[in-house]
């Protein structure tokens, strides 16, 4: 989804640093968003999960851009139910990558941004957040998580310049997903990256992507518990 | 199976594995049954963009009209298009597909400088001309069996603009095809025929010549098109022989009435079935069989003669029928379908035994002519014919096969093996 992001960014000509936790990945899609039009301020490779790193990838992100526009976290890992509970590692890492990790950056990145006094943070978390199920607990309850950190982080700075927006994919077409059968309501990354990008620019605090997931997840919510159960959703 | 990013290895499994781009080739080379199909579409990065010296690198699921939409706007084109720029590099590369400039510019491969292989061992190989030139040359117009293109580089051809000065010539009989074509092909950059398969007797041959060459302007800011879909496919096809007759008349009288240079858009040049979303819808569900074979330049004239006398006859009215003359330019792939001569290309409603006679004497037309047969159109070619058609070449190829690759299209030329 970054990269579908990016390549729209690219073609209108726009400046960008990425960061990836792969060097190769990075390369390749740096190089594709060059020959596409993106002047590329840096690229950088680091692992999102140390916590640590966050001050110095955003130090070294500001001073190569000067002013930040756009924020995006959209890192993140999906692992069965089952998986992780036989690999709690596993299942650590699904909650420290799109909750902690991700919280973390998103803060950081915020108060940066205020600082700046302008500029949008996006933080991509899912639909899955919003009612969490059994065949995707851990994944589920770490996107709630996110969602609810960014909820809470939106009010926080309100006043201070900046907009805080949380955008809930549903069924992306992705190297995530890769493994699984796609029907029709899946969506591909360049079209949640449209959403994305004009989320960015004005609307909504909190979008779904495509927009007609607002609707499913409202009936889904509404579901009672012992349906859930029954239907093993 | 699919492929997102270069460094991924898809080999899980037994195989046999078979790439896998738009699936735009008509018969069962971009089928593997029972094996795993690994998809490259997604492999859609470029890599990088000489403009100096015109090259272009990319992945190999990147698609001609990607690369149009990118290169346009800085003055170049692609030197070699097929009719629809909804296909793949990969794939583009694996059938060495040509154009209406065949005669100018030879085949696709021929623009290729070098490309990177994955094999099932999980080698990558960069090859060319000059480096593993025997893979190079098994690859392009391989099928897909040699192991995954990942990137390729391609030269590009400057070119201001991507419209096309165009004229659209009415021809009276297949004498007047070849006259015209020989004339045409000396001072235009594309020309392509469009036959009348209905007509008979003194009339055979009759049809349309489009000629054309890049228009030399600063092209006008681009437009996006409306395309026209058919939503559904209907269940019995409605090209029976009256409405091919009237569609073909029709196309026939309009061609004639409008001569002149004409400034065309390159779509409606280029690739006329692109702007009709799953034209092949009109065929109804049992869908279509495509022919497109090569005669050689002695052999052209009678050979076509029979072909389309064969198919007059048959009644089995075909929606699209083309006609070219290919380039003495030799191919640079083992099994490339395209040598110096006449092509032409039909298609058929699929009516089931009937339409499997009427291949039955157009493949004994092509063999007798010492034609071959494009295997990326081809569904029914009997397995001696491929073994024949290409006899010189297969033992070359096979040394190059990646073990682990097949398709149905191999396993149908290649029984027993
Ligand atoms: C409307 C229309 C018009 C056409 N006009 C022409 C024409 O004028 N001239 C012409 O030559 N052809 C023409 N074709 C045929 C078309 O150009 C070829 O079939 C082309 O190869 C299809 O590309 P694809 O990406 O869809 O590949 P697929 O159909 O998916 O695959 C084709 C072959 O390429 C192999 N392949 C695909 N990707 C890779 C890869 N990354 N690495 C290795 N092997 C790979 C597959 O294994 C398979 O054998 C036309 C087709 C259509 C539908
Ligand atoms: N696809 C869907 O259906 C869907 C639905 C709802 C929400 N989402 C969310 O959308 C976002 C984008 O996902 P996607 O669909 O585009 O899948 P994706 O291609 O797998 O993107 C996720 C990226 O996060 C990176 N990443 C994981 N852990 C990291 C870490 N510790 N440090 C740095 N990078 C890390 C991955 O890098 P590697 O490639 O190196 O692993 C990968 O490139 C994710 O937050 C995902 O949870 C996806």
């Amino acid at each position: 989804m970054a990269q579908a992001v990016v390549r729209r960014v690219a073609s209108a000509g726009g400046e960008v640093m990425l960061v990836a936790r792969d060097p190769e990945k990075l390369r390749h899609v740096g190089d594709d968003a060059r020959v596409r039009g993106a002047k590329i301020a840096d690229l950088l490779q680091a692992d999102l999960d140390l916590v640590g790193g966050h001050a110095a990838l955003l130090d070294r992100a500001f001073a190569a851009l000067g002013t930040v526009d756009v924020v995006l976290i959209a890192q993140g890992v999906l692992a069965a139910p089952e998986d992780c509970e036989r690999d709690p590692a596993l299942a650590e890492r699904v909650l420290v990558t799109n909750m902690v990790g991700a919280a973390l950056l998103a803060q950081a990145a915020a108060l940066r941004l205020a600082a700046q006094g302008s500029g949008t943070l996006v933080g991509i978390s899912s639909v899955a957040g919003d009612r969490v199920r059994g065949s995707n607990y851990q994944y589920g309850a770490a996107k709630a998580g996110f969602s609810a950190f960014l909820e809470g982080l939106r009010c926080r700075m309100s006043g201070r310049g900046i907009r805080v927006v949380t955008v809930k994919p549903g069924f992306v077409d992705s190297p995530m997903t890769a493994h699984l059968a796609k029907g029709p309501l899946w969506a591909s990354p360049d079209a949640v990256a449209g959403v994305i990008l004009r989320a960015a620019e004005r609307g909504r605090d909190v979008v779904y992507a495509p927009g007609y997931w607002r609707l499913i997840m409202l009936a889904v919510r509404a579901l009672p518990r012992w349906l859930l159960i029954k239907l093993r959703l | 199976m699919p492929l997102h990013w270069r460094t991924d290895a898809p080999f899980a499994g037994a195989g046999p594995f078979l790439p896998h781009g738009l699936g735009r080739s008509y018969g069962d080379e971009c089928l593997n049954d029972g094996g795993v199909l690994i998809r490259t579409r997604s492999l859609d990065r470029f890599i990088a963009l000489d403009e100096d010296r015109a090259l272009l690198t990319c992945e190999a699921g990147v698609t001609l009209s990607e690369i149009l939409k990118l290169v346009e706007p800085l003055g170049f084109g692609l030197p070699v298009v097929p009719g629809t720029k909804l296909v793949t590099v990969g794939g583009a590369i694996a059938n060495d597909v040509h154009g209406k400039n065949h005669h100018r510019a030879g085949t696709f491969g021929a623009h290729v400088e070098e490309l990177e292989l994955l094999r099932s061992t999980g080698e990558r190989i960069v090859c060319s001309r000059a480096s593993h030139a025997p893979l190079f040359a098994a690859t392009v117009g391989g099928l897909g069996l040699t192991g995954v293109i990942v990137s390729a580089t391609i030269r590009l051809r400057r070119q201001p603009s991507p419209r096309v000065d165009a004229e659209t010539l009415a021809i009276r009989d297949l004498r007047e095809f070849f006259d015209l074509s020989l004339e045409s092909d000396a001072r235009f950059e594309y020309t392509v025929a469009w036959i009348d398969c209905l007509a008979r007797g003194r009339h055979l041959g009759r049809g349309i010549l489009h000629r054309g060459n890049p228009a030399q302007e600063i092209p006008p800011p681009p437009r996006s098109s409306r395309r026209l879909a058919v939503p559904f496919e209907l269940p019995v096809s409605p090209l029976n022989g009256f409405t091919v007759r009237a569609f073909n008349a029709a196309y026939y009288l309009r061609h004639r009435l409008s001569g002149g240079t004409r400034r065309v858009p390159r779509d409606p040049f280029f690739f006329p079935l692109d702007g009709v979303d799953r034209w092949n819808r009109i065929y109804g569900r049992a869908g279509f069989f495509q022919f497109q074979c090569q005669l050689p330049p002695g052999a052209a004239e009678p050979g076509l003669r029979e072909i389309l006398s064969t198919v007059a006859a048959a009644g089995e009215g075909s929606f699209l029928a083309v006609l070219k003359n290919f380039g003495e330019a030799t191919s640079p792939g083992l099994l490339s379908f395209p040598r110096e001569g006449s092509t032409v290309a039909l298609d058929f409603p699929n009516r089931g035994s009937r339409t499997l006679r009427l291949f039955e004497r157009l493949h004994a037309a092509v063999r007798e002519h010492g034609g071959r047969i494009y295997p990326a159109k081809d569904a029914l070619m009997p397995a001696d014919q491929f073994q024949t058609q290409h006899r010189r070449e297969l033992p070359a190829f096979r040394a190059q096969l990646d073990p682990a690759f097949s398709s149905s299209l191999w396993r149908r030329v290649n029984p027993g093996e």
